[in-house]
C-alpha cells in the first residue's frame, strides 16, 4: 500500500478513537472547549490529509461534522445528546471509509448523503453562517480563499502557510484547508504538487516552531489559539522578553492583565501535553520482533560466555563477562518493554460502547477504570480485544438493569460498570465488574437445557457455579434474542476459547440482585511464558506452566500407589479420583520403556485433568516461544518451539491438541463414562470402611452407601438400557450387567429408570456377579469425619451433613431381588437365571 | 508494511545457481534463495512431522525446519557415516534448510542450455524440479524450491505469514 495513505489511515484510526473518547467526555462536560478543539483539530487533520490524498466523500463527511463542530466551539451550539450521537455516528463512518480504503485503497462509494444532512440539520444555517465567518476571524485572510476549497486547485502561495504555521495555532487549520483543496479540480498534477510542497513547507514550520528552544514563543501560540490572549500581545510580550524581562511570557501577559492567570496555566498544560507527543516515535512491531529475537540469541551466548568465565582459568574474562551479563540483562528489560502497552489501549474504545449500547437500551451506565496504565504485550492487547468487548457489551445488556428496575431495587439509577486491571506474579488480573442484577442460575440453566446444550438431569447434579458457568458452553449464547446488541452471535464461549488460547482464564461470580464480575487472568506475554521442561526420548519438551497442576511420582515397587488398567485405559488414583494417564511415549510415537519410578504431570486442558507420563522432570524456566515453520505448525501436538540455554531447540507441547489426539476429550463411549472409580480391588485398603457414599433419590431423598462396596460409578443414557429376561440390563464391558432401581427396591417411591436421560449407576461386585444400582443422582463421597453416627449399631444411620442418612447394605438390597453367587466362581454371568426377578425392576423408558 | 528488500531483480541474477550433489544428482536453486551453508547442525526430531522433515535447528534464535532432500526426492536414504550440510534458505520469510550431500560451486549457466525436465521422469520428481541446464560434462538439475518446501498436512503451502 502507498505508504502516504497507510500512514494517513494509521494517523486517522488513531485521531478518530482519540475523537470518540473525547465526545463521550465532553457530553459529562459539555462547556470544556479544550476538549472541544481537540476534536475539532483531529477532524481537521483527517479531512485536510483525505482532501490532499482525493478522497472527496470522507472529506465531505469530514466536513460536515467539522462545521458542527466549530459552531460548538464557539458556542453558538451547545452540546447535546443529540449532537454527540450525530457525531459519533458520522466518526462511524467516517471509520468504515477508511476501513475501505485500507482493503481497497479507494473509498469506494459509501453513502454518506443521510449522515452529512443530518449534521447540517444539526447546524442550522443561521448558526452554519455565523461558522463561515469564523474561520476569517480567525486565521490571516490570506489563508480564506483555499479554505473554501474549490480555488484550490491554484497552487497555495507558498509563504502562507509556513507563516501561517509559526504566526499562531490558526495554523493547523490552515494548514489542513490548503490541502483539503481538490485536488480533480483543474489542473490536478500542477495542484497537487503544489500542495506536497505547501504541505511539507508547513510541516516543517511546524515542526521547527514546536522544537523551538524558545518555549514560551509556543505558550504564546497556544494562547492565541486558545483566544486567551490577542496576537499583538503576545508580541508585546515576547518584545518585553527580548528586551529583558525575565519573567516567563504567560507572567507577562498576566501581570499586564492581558490573559487571565487561569488560561495561562491551561495553555502551559497543553504545551507540556504536546512536548510527549514529540517524544515518541513509531516503530514497525516487525522490527520489534527482530529485536526481541536478536536479544534471545544474545542471552544465549552470554549463557554461553558466563559459562566459560566460571571454568577456572578464564584469562581475564571474568569482570567483562560480569558486565556483559548486566548489559544484557538490562537490554532484554528494555526490549521487553517496548512491546509493552498499557491496557488503556483497548479499554479507550470501551466507554464508547458502553455509551451507544446504554442509549439504545435506554440505560444509564457509568463506565470506571482502575489500572488503565497496566502494560501487557501488544499481542496480547489484541488478542484480548474482542472478548473484553463481548464481556462489557454483554454486561450493558444482560446485567445492568434499566434506570426504573434500578431505583425499585434502591440502587441509584445509573449503573456501574468497574474495570480494572493490576499484575500480579507474571500475570495480569482484569475484571469487569458491574453493580447489575446478577445471573439467575436456574434461569441460565432452564435456558441452557431449552437450547440442548444440557440435560436436564445434568443440570440437577450441577452446582450453582456450574449452572452459571454454563454461559461458557458452546451454543449457549443469549445473542440471538437481542439480535445485535450482545454480539455477533459470538458466545461467551467464544470469549472463553479466545482467553484460553492466550494461555488465560475466565472466572465468574455472580450474586443475584448485587452484581456479576468477571475474572480474566492472562499472562504478561505470549512471547516468554513459564514452562516445566521434561524429556522424553532423549528429546525436551516444554509444558505451559498455566496447564500444570502437580506432578507425582510412583516408584516402581510400590504396590498401592500404581497405574491401574481401566479396561485398557491407564488410570492412576489420585487422592480418590480417578486420573486418566497418557504417555507421552505413545504420543510422540516412541517405544514404550520399562521405567525405575513413574513420572505424572497432572495437567488440565480445557476443562480435563489428565496425568502425563514423561521420562524425566528437568526444570521449571521462563522459555521464548517461538512459531514453527509452515511445514511442521499443523501438527496437533506442538504449539511452538523454543530453544534451551544449551542453543538446542525444545517443542512446546500444546495440550489441547495432546488430549484430543490422546482422546481424552471424547465424552462417554457406549459403556457409559466412567464417572469415579472407587475400588478395584476388593482387597484394597485405600479407602476407610466409613467413607460413604452419598446418593439421591427423587428430589429430596438420599440415602448412603459404603464407599468400599462401590466399584465403580458409570453414567448410561437411557436408551442403553435393555430388556432381557423380564429384567432391566445394560451391556457392560462386554457383559451383561442387570440394573436394579434402588429407590423401589428399598420403599421409595420413584424410580431412576423413568426421570433421567442419563442414568447414574453404582456398580457392585458380588463375586462374580457385577450389579449396578440405579440412582438419580450421586451426590458426594462423605469421609469419616463429616459422619455422626448415632442411632445403634445394627441399623445404620447416620447424620451427614445435618440430615439423617440411611446407609444401605449393598448385599442385602441386590440379594432381595437377585441371587447372589456365595462361592467365587460361580457360571458366567449371562447363564446365571434372575428368575425371581420381580417388578422391582420396572422397564426402562427409553428402550 | 514494506516487503523488506528480498525483492532483488531476479532477471540478471537467474543465471547464478548455487550447486550441490544429492547421491547422483547435481542440483542447483537460484543463489538468491540461498542464505547460507551450514557444516553441521544439532537437529530437534519433531514427532509425527512429515517423514520428509529431519527435524528442527536453531539458526541464530529462529527455529529453521530440517527437510531431507534425499527422502524428498525419492532417493535412496544416505550412508549412517555421512554426515548431511544444511543448505539454508528462505521462503516465505521463514527459513528452511535443505539436507545435501556436498555443496559445490556457485555456478554461472547460459540460458540456452536450459531446458524442462522430460516427462519420462518420475512426476514426482518431476514436479519438484524446473528443468536442467545442460552443462559439458553433466546436467545441473534446477530445484523448485516452493514447491520442495511444500511439505505437510494438506500440502502445507499456506501463502505468506500475516
Amino acid at each position: 500500500m502507498d505508504e502516504i495513505i497507510s500512514e494517513f489511515l494509521v494517523e486517522s484510526y488513531e485521531g478518530l478513537d482519540q475523537i470518540d473518547q473525547n465526545l463521550i467526555v465532553l457530553e459529562e462536560s459539555p462547556d470544556d472547549v479544550g476538549i472541544l478543539k481537540e476534536i475539532f483539530r483531529t477532524l481537521h487533520t483527517i479531512k485536510g490529509t483525505c482532501g490532499f490524498l482525493g478522497f472527496s466523500k470522507l472529506e465531505r463527511l469530514a466536513h460536515a461534522a467539522e462545521n458542527l463542530l466549530s459552531l460548538l466551539r464557539d458556542g453558538e451550539l451547545s452540546m447535546s445528546a443529540e449532537i454527540a450521537d450525530a457525531l459519533l455516528a458520522a466518526v462511524g463512518d467516517i471509520r468504515g471509509i477508511l476501513a475501505t480504503i485500507e482493503a481497497s485503497e479507494e473509498e469506494g462509494d459509501p453513502d454518506i448523503e443521510a449522515i452529512v444532512v443530518r449534521l447540517d440539520a444539526l447546524a442550522s444555517p443561521d448558526a452554519a453562517k455565523a461558522a463561515e465567518a469564523t474561520p476569517t476571524e480567525d486565521a490571516p485572510a490570506g489563508a480564506e480563499p483555499t479554505a473554501d476549497g474549490d480555488a484550490g486547485a491554484a497552487a497555495p502561495d507558498a509563504e502562507a502557510p509556513a507563516e501561517a504555521a509559526t504566526a499562531d495555532g490558526g495554523a493547523d487549520e490552515q494548514l489542513a484547508e490548503t490541502a483539503s483543496a481538490d485536488p480533480s479540480a483543474g489542473d490536478a498534477e500542477t495542484g497537487a504538487a503544489g500542495e506536497i510542497d505547501g504541505t511539507i513547507g508547513a510541516t516543517d514550520a511546524d515542526e521547527a516552531d514546536d522544537r523551538d528552544d524558545d518555549a514560551d514563543a509556543r505558550l504564546g501560540d497556544l494562547l492565541v489559539e486558545a483566544g486567551a490572549a490577542g496576537r499583538t500581545d503576545v508580541e508585546i510580550a515576547a518584545a518585553e522578553q527580548s528586551l529583558g524581562d525575565q519573567r516567563e511570557i504567560g507572567k507577562i501577559l498576566v501581570d499586564d492583565g492581558r490573559a487571565e492567570a487561569k488560561e495561562v496555566e491551561e495553555a502551559a498544560a497543553t504545551q507540556q501535553k504536546r512536548s510527549v507527543a514529540d517524544s515518541s516515535i513509531r516503530v514497525d512491531v516487525a522490527l520489534l520482533d527482530r529485536l526481541m529475537n536478536l536479544v534471545g540469541e544474545l542471552v544465549l551466548s552470554r549463557n554461553q560466555i558466563i559459562q566459560l568465565a566460571s571454568d577456572g582459568d578464564n584469562g581475564g574474562l571474568g569482570p567483562p563477562s560480569q558486565r556483559l551479563n548486566l548489559i544484557t540483562s538490562e537490554l532484554q528489560e528494555g526490549v521487553m518493554k517496548t512491546r509493552m502497552q498499557p491496557i488503556n489501549n483497548v479499554w479507550a474504545k470501551l466507554p464508547r460502547v458502553v455509551r451507544d449500547l446504554s442509549r439504545q437500551l435506554g440505560k444509564n451506565v457509568h463506565v470506571e477504570m482502575i489500572g488503565k496504565e497496566t502494560e501487557l504485550d501488544r499481542t496480547i492487547i489484541e488478542a484480548i480485544k474482542d472478548p473484553l468487548t463481548h464481556i462489557v457489551r454483554n454486561t450493558v445488556d444482560h446485567g445492568i438493569e434499566s434506570p426504573e428496575e434500578r431505583a425499585a431495587a434502591g440502587k441509584p439509577e445509573e449503573g456501574l460498570l468497574l474495570l480494572r486491571a493490576s499484575h500480579e506474579g507474571g500475570q495480569v488480573n482484569i475484571e469487569i465488574s458491574d453493580d447489575g442484577k446478577g445471573m439467575d442460575a436456574d434461569r441460565l440453566a432452564n435456558l441452557a437445557v431449552e437450547k440442548g446444550v444440557v440435560t436436564p438431569e445434568q443440570v440437577a447434579r450441577m452446582s450453582e457455579q456450574e449452572m452459571v458457568n454454563l454461559i461458557f458452553k458452546p451454543g449457549f449464547s443469549t445473542a440471538k434474542q437481542v439480535s445485535n446488541v450482545s454480539g455477533r452471535g459470538v458466545g461467551m464461549d467464544v470469549v472463553k476459547t479466545n482467553v484460553e488460547r492466550i494461555g488465560g482464564t475466565v472466572d465468574l461470580k455472580t450474586e443475584r440482585g448485587v452484581g456479576t464480575t468477571f475474572k480474566i487472568k492472562i499472562p504478561l506475554t505470549l512471547a516468554i511464558i513459564p514452562a516445566l521442561v521434561v524429556s522424553c526420548d532423549n528429546n525436551r519438551y516444554a509444558i505451559p506452566q498455566v496447564n500444570l497442576l502437580e506432578l507425582v511420582r510412583l516408584e516402581a515397587d510400590d504396590e498401592k500407589n500404581r497405574i491401574e488398567d481401566l479396561h485398557g485405559a491407564p488410570v492412576y488414583r489420585l487422592r480418590g479420583r480417578l486420573l486418566p494417564i497418557v504417555d507421552l511415549r505413545d504420543q510422540l510415537g516412541s517405544e514404550r520403556v520399562e521405567r525405575e519410578s513413574t513420572n505424572i504431570v497432572v495437567l488440565r486442558a480445557d476443562d480435563h485433568t489428565f496425568g502425563l507420563i514423561v521420562d524425566s522432570i528437568e526444570d521449571t524456566e521462563e522459555i521464548v516461544v517461538k512459531p514453527l515453520g509452515r511445514q511442521v505448525k499443523d501438527l496437533n501436538l506442538f504449539a511452538g518451539a523454543t530453544i534451551m540455554g544449551d542453543g538446542r531447540i525444545a517443542l512446546i507441547l500444546d495440550l489441547m491438541g495432546l488430549a484430543s489426539e490422546a482422546r481424552l476429550l471424547e465424552a462417554g463411549t457406549t459403556e457409559g463414562k466412567t464417572v469415579f472409580d472407587g475400588v478395584t480391588d476388593s482387597h484394597s485398603t485405600v479407602l476407610d470402611d466409613r467413607t460413604l457414599l452419598l446418593l439421591g433419590l427423587g428430589e429430596q431423598d438420599r440415602v448412603a452407601i459404603p464407599l468400599a462396596r462401590v466399584e465403580r460409578l458409570e453414567e448410561f443414557p437411557s436408551t442403553a438400557l435393555e430388556r432381557s429376561d423380564r429384567r432391566t440390563v445394560v451391556q457392560y464391558r462386554g457383559k451383561i450387567m442387570p440394573l436394579i432401581d434402588l429407590a423401589p427396591t428399598i420403599g421409595y417411591t420413584n424410580s431412576a429408570f423413568y426421570d433421567n436421560d442419563r442414568i447414574s449407576v453404582v456398580v457392585c461386585n458380588f463375586g462374580s456377579l457385577t450389579v449396578g444400582l440405579a440412582v438419580d443422582a450421586i451426590l458426594d463421597i462423605v469421609s469419616h469425619a463429616e459422619v455422626l453416627e448415632n442411632v445403634s449399631d445394627d441399623f445404620e444411620t447416620v447424620v451427614i451433613n445435618e440430615q439423617v442418612t440411611d446407609v444401605i447394605d449393598a448385599t442385602s438390597v441386590v440379594s432381595s431381588v437377585l441371587p447372589i453367587p456365595i462361592p467365587q466362581d460361580e457360571p458366567p454371568l449371562a447363564a446365571t437365571s434372575f428368575d425371581d426377578l420381580d417388578s422391582a425392576v420396572p422397564a426402562p423408558t427409553g428402550a | 508494511m514494506t516487503k523488506g528488500n528480498q525483492m532483488l531483480d531476479v532477471s540478471t541474477t537467474l543465471n547464478q545457481l548455487c550447486t550441490f550433489r544429492l547421491g547422483p544428482l547435481y542440483l542447483g536453486i537460484n543463489v538468491t534463495e540461498v542464505r547460507e551453508v551450514l557444516l553441521q547442525a544439532d537437529v530437534t526430531t519433531v514427532p509425527h512431522a512429515d517423514d520428509v522433515i529431519e527435524g528442527l535447528i536453531n539458526l541464530r534464535g529462529q527455529i529453521a525446519t530440517c527437510i531431507d532432500l534425499r527422502r524428498r526426492l525419492g532417493i535412496e536414504p544416505r550412508e549412517p557415516d555421512m554426515v548431511p550440510i544444511h543448505v539454508v534458505t528462505m521462503t516465505d520469510g521463514e527459513p528452511v534448510t535443505l539436507l545435501v550431500d556436498a555443496v559445490g560451486d556457485v555456478v554461472d549457466v547460459d540460458p540456452d542450455t536450459y531446458e524442462t525436465p522430460p516427462t519420462t521422469m518420475d512426476p514426482n520428481t518431476r514436479e519438484l524440479i524446473l528443468g536442467a541446464y545442460k552443462l559439458d560434462t553433466e546436467l545441473l538439475l534446477v530445484l523448485d524450491l516452493d514447491k520442495i518446501t511444500s511439505v505437510g498436512p494438506g500440502g502445507g503451502h499456506k501463502g505468506e505469514p500475516s
